[in-house]
């Protein structure tokens, strides 16, 4: 009786000792890190662009993998939990060997993140709108820097169709992406002749949810002349702000509100009626009509209800930092391919001058030296349904500036990341 | 053109209503028809004032209207409204309302899936092509004016009213002769002190000195905030010494009526955010003040109550679509059974194990409230949901010129009073009220008198955790509903408790409405992030002071 209970558990060590050898004997994956949060305050925004990588892998893997061999996600969660990231990726990289990593959105989290990938020599990319003063050689902005955003949609307001706005209300959550757009505004607007009074710069806390007084005082501002609010209120809280706004009865034509942060995903929980008519600027819409978008916009319908995403099985929507997720994988696709290798040096020479048909409409390029890629920028008006109406756009894709000439000292800083090797 | 419709408007004068009724487009009973023959009549009148050959709505000029440059579609439809027509006046509003397409050579009006020419009204098909008209706010803006425009003339004083409200911020001096025109033939008295208004705002910009002079001390008698606007606008230009002077003595005492308005409105403010303190921690009043029990998971609870609105809403869309409006009525009740149900499986389930042991109840509670997120996060996803607000409860009241209470803060506001009294009436005058008092007083000696104390426990928890499902339905009609609701509520409503005094609802009261009023004075004058800050470094230096908060447990209390 021992003698075979003891035969059985061998064997059954056996047996596992066996499956747990299955993945190791499968040498043949090339490993690709996902570091998005998938609980905490971000997971609202960044769970999605975790199922865009898993969609684009399994994708990439459909049509035979990367180099002959398939790609394997190894998904973490930091959590919202912006030194948990910093800890994730040594994890990944050390431990589990990625090649590349796709991850991070607010820019808290990416400082975070920096030191370690510099160190270990890692690959990241990064795909949403920042606020620039930053170039590494291991990362790849595939969102978009000030001068692709926040300055056309500025532009925009100043112009005739725009509403000629001659105030400026700058609202922000407090934190470094907002405050440093915002001084960078500052300058665009003084270098336009707009005087420091004719600009009301405000900041909220994060999570902030009573809107009364800002847009009380916005109301106010506006009485001195055509006002526009330029927003870099962070996801959540512009539910809130939006609802006031239209409570308030601001509308669109007297005060319009441009916004960075606010895509279709965003205003999946709000009541658009009273918001028609504000704006937005991104380098991609879900209502942009191109071919590539349709089908990206297929993809992503038919995955979300293969795998059941939460949301998305019923009401599908797309957005900007998804569509920067999947231009960066499939191009970083396209680089190990180009460069035979998984090496992150050898990668990120390859990466230089890459192309991509982007869900945009546009032929998306990596800039050769400064690791962003070239994008349109497009400026939409909200519509009832919670899609953009594109009322305006930039006629071709505008090169990056990460160190915005706004900023002064910025002129003297290389275009292009220190200490990339010559191959 | 056809001939028929040229004809039509060739036609006498005089018979000119009966011949507009003809086949408007898009009839929808009886509301349009009475529009429909106002604007035939409005029309009619334009024709005999103006006497000018009308031009009827064309293809081309539908075209133009609806897709091109801006500034073309402006000029194009400025062309149109000259000469109006009841066929351009609707087409002009379904351009307002994005009810148009637009092929390669002509526009559709859109009504229920279902295409219609413009020009003549009958129904056409709808190529896969055609690309939705894409109007921007200043192409909105303009449509607006132009309707308004056609409206001032109307018969009717409501179709007026809304004509003046929507050219209240008028000062484009194309529009001049209309308002004059509208002036001379206004009868009502208020309403031709508004438009006076308008043609002063718009003299404020005119060469000629004197005029300007005249718009500005006629100005000085306005109340509206946009009057200011023009003032400063006009004043950075003047170079008139004189009328520099009226200009400067007008805005002065514009500025001072509109004070009254702006202050009110502060407070107003004040107090809503106070009504809404007090919603949150009227129930942690019951289950911390009360009964003792440091319940992290009430902001969860509070959750749970706003999820149950979002049910609700759902239900009245798919079952009772008629009556959506009343859904939050509805979910009322439902958020309070629901949150209330949960309270007491946690109360049965957890707390009443760790009655005396803050600290175990504390962490346990904390655990509970990541399981209900957590839980909530998969059933309903990680993503906020949409609760909309009911008709009834958009937009405002306008009190003052620049005084405007949006519906679902006074609703909010009155809807705390009402809960409030409901709490205070059953705690202080009904038999469970008396029981939970005496339980949570001296629990031995209530036990004594026979009463179930463990049962009391429960219902006094689930009460405490149905208001803090209340709080949730409030809260989900003016801000965010997701899996974090609960944590961004949870640390203010502590705050109220502790400050108002543990043990006191009338403590609560004061607490939450003057943090609220507090928080709002600081938010004007220092900004959000430094108000926050300056009203906890308030609450640290007040509970130093007075570790018992406002209001002090007098007596001997056994514990």
């Amino acid at each position: 009786m021992q003698r075979r209970y003891s035969l059985k558990a061998l064997a059954a060590v056996a047996t596992l000792a066996g499956l747990s050898a299955l993945p190791a004997h499968a040498q043949d994956t090339i490993k690709v890190g996902i570091l998005h949060s998938l609980s905490g305050t971000m997971a609202i925004s960044e769970t999605v662009l975790k199922d865009t990588v898993l969609m684009a892998i399994d994708e990439i893997n459909a049509k035979g993998g990367v180099l002959g061999k398939k790609l394997e996600p190894v998904v973490v969660d930091p959590a919202s939990n912006w030194p948990l990231f910093a800890e994730k990726t040594k994890q990944l990289l050390g431990q589990d060997k990625v090649s590349v990593i796709f991850g991070c959105w607010t820019s808290v989290s990416r400082k975070s993140v920096l030191p370690v990938v510099e160190e270990m020599n890692g690959l990241l990319f990064y795909p949403v709108q920042y606020e620039g003063e930053e170039l590494s050689k291991n990362v790849f902005y595939t969102g978009a820097a000030p001068n692709q955003q926040a300055i056309p949609a500025v532009d925009y307001l100043m112009s005739k169709d725009g509403g000629s706005a001659k105030r400026w209300v700058l609202l922000g959550t407090d934190y470094v992406y907002p405050r440093t757009t915002n001084k960078i505004l500052r300058a665009y607007l003084k270098s336009k002749g707009v005087k420091d009074s004719d600009i009301d710069e405000k900041y909220t806390p994060f999570g902030h949810s009573d809107y009364q007084t800002i847009v009380a005082d916005i109301k106010k501002f506006s009485q001195g002349g055509k006002t526009a609010v330029v927003s870099t209120i962070n996801g959540d809280s512009n539910v809130p702000f939006y609802k006031e706004l239209g409570n308030a009865g601001l509308k669109a034509k007297d005060v319009p509100v441009v916004a960075f942060s606010v895509g279709e995903e965003e205003l999946r929980g709000v009541d658009t009626k009273p918001l028609v008519g504000h704006l937005a600027a991104w380098n991609y819409f879900q209502s942009i009509k191109s071919p590539a978008n349709t089908e990206f916009i297929k993809k992503w319908s038919d995955y979300a209800k293969a795998k059941g995403i939460a949301g998305h099985k019923d009401k599908p929507l797309t957005n900007d930092p998804m569509e920067a997720t999947y231009i960066g994988i499939n191009m970083w696709a396209q680089a190990v391919t180009k460069a035979k290798s998984t090496d992150t040096d050898k990668v990120i020479a390859a990466m230089a001058g890459q192309t991509f048909k982007a869900p945009s409409g546009i032929v998306s390029k990596m800039d050769e030296k400064n690791h962003h890629l070239h994008k349109s920028v497009f400026i939409g008006e909200i519509k009832a349904d919670g899609q953009f109406n594109v009322v305006w756009k930039t006629p071709g894709p505008v090169k990056a500036k990460p160190w915005s000439p706004y900023i002064e000292g910025n002129d003297k800083k290389k275009d292009e990341p220190d200490g990339k090797s010559k191959l | 053109m056809p001939a028929a419709r040229q004809s039509r408007f060739r036609g006498i004068p005089g018979l000119g209503s009966r011949m507009f009724r003809g086949p408007l487009l898009f009839q929808t009973p009886p509301a349009c028809a009475m529009l429909s023959s106002i604007f035939s009549r409005l029309i009619a009148c334009l024709l005999l004032c103006a006497a000018v050959q009308a031009h009827a709505l064309t293809v081309e000029a539908a075209r133009a209207m609806a897709s091109g440059d801006t500034d073309e579609r402006i000029a194009a439809l400025q062309q149109a409204i000259a000469t109006p027509d009841d066929a351009t006046l609707a087409f002009i509003r379904a351009m307002g309302e994005d009810a148009v397409k637009i092929t390669a050579d002509k526009a559709i009006v859109m009504k229920d899936d279902k295409g219609y020419d413009p020009v003549s009204g009958a129904e056409v098909p709808v190529p896969d092509d055609a690309e939705d008209i894409v109007n921007n706010n200043r192409m909105r803006g303009e449509f607006d004016a132009a309707l308004a425009s056609l409206q001032l003339l109307s018969p009717d004083v409501a179709q007026r009213r809304t004509a003046i409200d929507a050219l209240r911020e008028e000062t484009d001096e194309a529009r001049l002769p209309l308002i004059e025109k509208a002036l001379a033939a206004e009868k009502d008295v208020a309403l031709q002190a508004r438009l006076e208004a308008i043609r002063a705002r718009i003299l404020l910009a005119s060469s000629d000195a004197s005029q300007r002079l005249k718009a500005a001390q006629y100005l000085a008698t306005s109340g509206n905030p946009g009057t200011r606007t023009v003032l400063l606008e006009q004043l950075r230009n003047e170079q008139d010494p004189q009328v520099k002077a009226a200009i400067q003595a007008a805005l002065t005492a514009v500025e001072g009526r509109l004070q009254w308005g702006e202050k009110l409105a502060a407070l107003f403010t004040g107090i809503s955010l106070g009504s809404i303190l007090l919603l949150v921690a009227l129930g942690l009043a019951i289950t911390y003040g009360l009964m003792g029990v440091i319940n992290m998971a009430h902001g969860e609870l509070m959750m749970i109550g706003a999820y149950a609105t979002y049910v609700m809403q759902g239900v009245f869309q798919r079952y009772f679509p008629g009556a959506f409006d009343w859904y939050l009525v509805a979910a009322v009740p439902v958020a309070f059974m629901a949150s209330a149900l949960m309270g007491a499986v946690l109360e049965r389930s957890v707390i009443r194990f760790l009655y005396g042991r803050p600290l175990e109840t504390l962490l346990a509670t904390w655990g509970i409230s990541l399981m209900l997120q957590q839980l909530v996060r998969t059933v309903f996803g990680a993503q906020n949901v949409g609760v909309e607000n009911p008709a009834w409860m958009s937009g405002g009241v306008q009190l003052m010129e620049n005084l405007q209470l949006p519906w679902n803060r006074v609703i909010i506001v009155a809807f705390a009073l009402a809960v409030l009294a409901g709490v205070a009436f059953l705690i202080s005058k009904t038999r469970l009220g008396l029981f939970v008092r005496g339980v949570t007083q001296n629990r031995p000696i209530a036990s004594c008198m026979g009463v179930n104390t463990a049962r009391v426990d429960t219902y006094a928890f689930a009460l405490g955790s149905g208001i803090a499902g209340l709080a949730g339905c409030a809260l989900s009609q003016v801000g965010n509903v997701g899996p974090d609701l609960g944590q961004s509520y949870i640390v203010d409503s502590f705050m109220v408790v502790v400050l108002g005094g543990v043990g006191q609802l009338a403590g609560t009261v004061y607490a939450a409405l003057g943090l609220g009023v507090l928080n709002k004075f600081l938010e004007g004058w220092t900004g959000a992030v430094l108000a926050k800050i300056a009203v906890l470094v308030f609450i640290i230096i007040f509970i130093q002071k007075r570790p018992q908060g406002i209001f002090a447990v007098k007596g001997r209390t056994a514990d």
